[in-house]
């Protein structure tokens, strides 16, 4: 491993498909990606690149029928969680995998009290009483940044607000101390200040307590901020991954460049501000043959309607570890 | 809440008194008259003084204010004497059934046994049924189990509770002669034979109106579990790692029986009023064969008193409700 330390999740080749009337959608077509201890790797892509079913698919949240996971591994330190029961999958759930949602205003139990839904993964994952779990989720509730804790913990979710919602989610997924926490476009649904608290806060806990994060979102401007390292999604696949760096200076996919000129600039001339890429997601009936990006890419020629383009290594480092593509053009011409 | 429940139950006051002024004078408009059941051999002067007894040629304003001081104070105190043994309403005129000449709640009392047994048991029952299979119905949806759940429940949903009933009476009382067709009001449970005999004579009324109650709260207790699987909170409670039982039971099961609660309560004063055709046809001698009697004999006071009590109840229920809406639902504040 280029930095030392094995990697705390280690995905290869994970596809999953979803049955449906209209065929087979392949919404995740052979991602595979690592997590190295500490680490934040951030995943962009527009809505519906198939970054949610990617992180659902890791821990079994998606309902099959009509998911169908139907390669790859998840290397959870040294075990697959692909290969595992039901009832040892429930028990990384939850405690070794974090999960934050994007949507804080119905991803709580709308009749239970904040506290119950913190105990509830302390008591069934740590052994904990329920006057241990009390304690513990006082804390926790104070480390999320909640004023009050005490008090707070026998209040309903509508009580409070969708960021004060956001942050309870956190310390749920948080409470058992998790090696990784997955947090799926959790600032996306709430306004730009609370959007920017809910960051800081993510740093800050993450500076305590050191677990791995992967952080989704489509918002690239975000990555810039927190990310280690970035991978890039389009339609079910991953089509760029770098360090973040490398990413924002030297972005190597079109589409990865087109998504940086998304990004509002404030220097740039009112139309060249706010950019959206033209075109359509694509529609992933059928196994891809072709590359996803090609309707869209202003770069498309003759092979990649005939080929669905590997990812490839920019800096002779191993794929996935240093600065890789998936795409048959290249600036220089060398790989294409 | 409690101011909630408060308020509530005196905005009940004007709507019970203006309920009880409608209910009196559509009855009281009704074609029909006390007279048709004095037989016309009777000499004219005697059928002048039997009217007069019975205060039907007082004007309809009167009788109304009668009856609402004999409702609200006169038959409260009756209940109050035989419960402590006082006379507060000695001598105090109560309200008479025109055709049998006895006090009204008297006989609704004697009645109410027989359909507290017969139809309440089946509410009951059709409950306790209809709830795990809609929460079975709707984890394993489009299984065979809720296929077949639903075709039953729609069958007995959509058939009325008349033809069921005639059905079960010519094929387990006349053709099998498994159970008895009429059922037999004097029956006193005393030792396991009469046990035996009242099971068996409820046991076909009930089955009718079971299968109509469970056919509908079974569709309700589904319908309201389905929304709720889908919701984000089940995603995340999964997501901590909660087992299938905590997800279903704990989760969904607490926010899905919010709506079917309500419904449920709703659902009780029907088994005053909603079971008069199954009550008929079984010849259950209860409240609805004595509401369809006094409408059939022109017995106002009877046919008023109980339309009323039926009016009482819906508006009560109407409140326990929304009093356990409330409770259920951190959400809502009344006040
Ligand atoms: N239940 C489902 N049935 C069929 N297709 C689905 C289902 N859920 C997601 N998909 C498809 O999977 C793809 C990826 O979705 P998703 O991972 O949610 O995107 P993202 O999170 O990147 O916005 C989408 O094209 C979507 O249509
Ligand atoms: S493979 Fe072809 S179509 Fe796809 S991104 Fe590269 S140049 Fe564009
Ligand atoms: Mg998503």
């Amino acid at each position: 491993m280029a930095d030392g330390a094995a990697p705390v999740l280690d995905v290869r080749g994970l596809k999953t498909v979803f049955r449906t009337r209209g065929g087979e959608v392949h919404a995740v077509n052979s991602v595979s990606f690592h997590l190295n201890p500490g680490e934040l790797l951030g995943v962009v892509g527009e809505s519906g690149s198939g970054k949610s079913v990617t992180m659902m698919s890791l821990i079994g949240l998606l309902p099959s029928p009509p998911a169908d996971v139907r390669a790859g591994s998840v290397m959870l330190g040294n075990r697959d969680l692909l290969k595992i029961s039901a009832e040892e999958l429930r028990n990384v759930r939850g405690a070794k995998v974090g999960f934050v949602f994007q949507d804080p205003m119905t991803s709580l139990n709308p009749v239970f009290t904040v506290g119950n839904q913190i105990m509830e993964p302390l008591m069934r994952h740590m052994g904990m009483t329920k006057a241990q779990a009390q304690i513990r989720a006082t804390e926790l509730l104070a480390l999320v940044g909640i004023p009050d804790a005490a008090a707070r913990l026998k209040s309903y979710p509508h009580q409070f607000s969708g960021g004060m919602r956001q942050r309870v989610m956190i310390a749920i997924a948080l409470a058992c101390d998790p090696d990784v926490l997955i947090a799926d476009e959790p600032t996306t649904a709430l306004d730009v200040t609370i959007q920017a608290q809910i960051l800081e806060l993510v740093k800050d806990l993450r500076k305590k307590l050191g677990m791995a994060i992967v952080w989704i979102t489509h918002d690239l401007g975000v990555i810039a901020g927190i990310a280690d390292r970035v991978m890039v999604m389009y339609g079910g696949q991953v089509v760029e991954q770098a360090p973040v760096r490398a990413l924002f200076s030297n972005p190597q996919h079109p589409y990865t460049r087109a998504l940086l000129k998304t990004i509002p600039s404030l220097t740039g001339d009112r139309a060249a501000r706010l950019q959206v890429i033209e075109g359509q997601p694509p529609i992933l009936i059928g196994a891809p043959t072709a590359c996803p990006f090609r309707a869209r890419c202003p770069q498309a020629f003759a092979r990649c309607e005939s080929e669905n383009p590997d990812r490839r290594s920019l800096d002779g480092r191993p794929v996935g570890q240093g600065h890789d593509v998936a795409c048959h053009w290249s600036p220089r011409g060398a790989h294409a | 809440m409690l101011t909630f429940t408060i308020r509530r139950l005196l905005l009940a006051i004007p709507t019970l008194l203006f309920i009880s002024l409608v209910i009196f004078l559509l009855v009281d408009f009704a074609p029909g008259s006390p007279m048709s059941q004095i037989p016309l051999t009777v000499p004219p002067e005697v059928r002048l003084r039997i009217i007069e007894a019975m205060g039907a040629n007082e004007p309809i304003l009167v009788r109304y204010l009668l009856w609402l001081k004999q409702f609200f104070y006169v038959e409260p105190l009756v209940l109050i004497d035989s419960l402590f043994g006082t006379s507060h309403a000695e001598g105090m005129q109560r309200i008479v059934s025109w055709q049998s000449r006895s006090p009204v709640m008297d006989i609704i009392l004697e009645r109410m046994p027989q359909t507290l047994t017969v139809v309440g048991s089946a509410y009951v029952i059709g409950v306790i049924i209809a709830l795990p299979i809609g929460i079975y119905s709707a984890y394993r949806q489009y299984s065979w189990f809720d296929q077949v759940g639903t075709f039953i429940s729609m069958i007995g949903f959509s058939v009325p509770t008349f033809f069921t009933g005639v059905v079960l009476i010519l094929v387990f009382s006349v053709n099998l002669g498994w159970f008895p067709s009429i059922y037999d009001t004097s029956l006193r449970v005393t030792s396991w034979e009469t046990f035996l005999l009242q099971a068996k004579q409820m046991a076909m009324p009930v089955a009718v109106l079971a299968l109509y109650n469970a056919s509908q709260i079974s569709r309700y207790m589904r319908s309201s579990m389905l929304d709720n699987l889908g919701q984000d909170y089940v995603r995340t409670a999964r997501a901590k790692g909660m087992a299938e039982r905590i997800v279903v039971l704990k989760h969904v099961l607490r926010n899905s029986l919010i709506p079917v609660v309500t419904v449920i309560a709703l659902g009780i004063p029907t088994i005053f009023g909603g079971a008069i055709i199954t009550e008929q046809v079984f010849k259950v001698n209860g409240l609805g064969a004595l509401l369809i009697n006094a409408i059939q004999g022109s017995d106002l006071p009877m046919v008023q008193t109980l339309t009323f009590i039926f009016a009482v109840l819906i508006v009560l229920f109407n409140l326990i409700a929304d009093v356990l809406y409330g409770m259920l639902d951190p959400r809502i504040r009344y006040d």
